[in-house]
């Protein structure tokens, strides 16, 4: 079936719901991805109860950081 | 406010510029504007600001300029490595436009002096590029209601959004800072130098097109980029009546910095 991803045209298989999409395209952690249906938001708990229909419209909106790193409270990483 | 020679020459294609003209030029010299982290990001803001006349710029950054900030961070020169970047950027700004107020703090933007800082000032520029301080500047705008622009960079990709009262704030997106190492920061990852520049000129746009009141800003939209294929889209979206800062239902009461580590490669 056809739907509209982040603004382009594609075919995706029947019956796919937000989290097998998020899989195929290679998205493998969803804290880095916020993904809005049609207009709507998806809470994260709910993206493998979102089947995706036809003609659907699906965006992806990743965090992006930048600009200057000065401004944050640098917390030194203790793991290694 | 009666223009002076000088300054009818200095600005005189704003001047002739239809939709700003001598009424929009004056709003833009009687502008306040804050930005937060003079990086990447704040760099052109802070220039193109500076030349197009903003009365008042602050600039809040903790940092010293280092060797690897030259490749994007415009606003500082060579000769300026390890002087404190607010006083490095007040100096370009005084040397574009000398008629400019610039406050400076060198301290880092916190839940201690966010609303105190901020209350001089009509619009902000997030220029930081960590998420915790992110969701700072934009909790702290939405409480305070002061519009902000928030951008975003990493690789060849950058994003921007612009923040009013009433519009969807960046919480409504992306409801809180994503877990640590979940997602790359530019010193891991990488970033175009030149991607600094594109977004900061977008944001540097939204707030001079606020000052004068004209057009549309990107607000309940999100501008997003990708310089490899030079190709733009826009996100659409409406503000989120669950969000835990301007929903209907706020949680959130009172001003903190959702901390995480952040992890780079390169600390030790």
């Amino acid at each position: 079936m056809e739907i509209k991803l982040n603004g382009k045209q594609e075919n995706i298989e029947n019956n796919t719901n937000v989290a097998d999409l998020l899989k195929q395209k290679g998205i493998q952690n969803v804290e880095m991805v916020t993904v809005q249906l049609n207009g709507t938001f998806v809470n994260k708990e709910d993206l493998s109860n979102k089947t995706i229909t036809e003609n659907d419209e699906i965006d992806f909106l990743y965090f992006m950081g930048g600009g200057s790193k000065s401004t944050v409270r640098q917390k030194r990483c203790y793991h290694q | 406010m009666d223009f002076t020679e000088e300054q009818i020459e200095r600005y005189s294609r704003h001047l002739i510029l239809q939709d700003v003209g001598i009424e929009g030029q004056q709003k833009i010299m009687e502008g306040k504007v804050l930005i937060v982290g003079a990086g990447g990001l704040g760099s052109p803001v802070a220039m193109y600001l500076a030349a197009a006349g903003v009365g008042t710029i602050g600039l809040i950054d903790g940092d010293v300029v280092d060797r690897t900030n030259l490749q994007r961070q415009i606003i500082h020169f060579t000769g300026d490595l390890n002087r404190p970047k607010v006083e490095s950027a007040k100096e370009k700004i005084h040397a574009v436009n000398p008629e400019i107020k610039v406050n400076i703090y060198r301290e880092l933007f916190s839940p201690d002096n966010a609303f105190d800082i901020m209350a001089d000032y009509d619009f902000i520029v997030d220029g930081t590029d960590n998420f915790p301080t992110k969701f700072m500047v934009n909790d702290a705008c939405v409480m305070a209601k002061k519009p902000f622009s928030h951008g975003g960079i990493l690789r060849f990709e950058g994003q921007t959004m612009t923040y009013i009262p009433g519009h969807a704030c960046y919480r409504c997106l992306f409801g809180s800072p994503p877990p640590p190492n979940a997602v790359p920061s530019c010193s891991q990852a990488g970033v175009l130098g030149s991607i600094a520049g594109m977004l900061g000129t977008i944001q540097a746009t939204e707030v001079l097109k606020f000052l004068v009141d004209k057009g549309d800003l990107l607000t309940d939209r999100m501008l997003i980029f990708d310089a490899l294929k030079m190709s733009f889209r826009e996100v659409r979206f409406q503000p989120s009546p669950g969000c835990n800062i301007c929903g209907d239902h706020p949680t959130i009461r009172s001003l903190q910095m959702e901390e995480m580590p952040a992890c780079d490669l390169n600390q030790k």
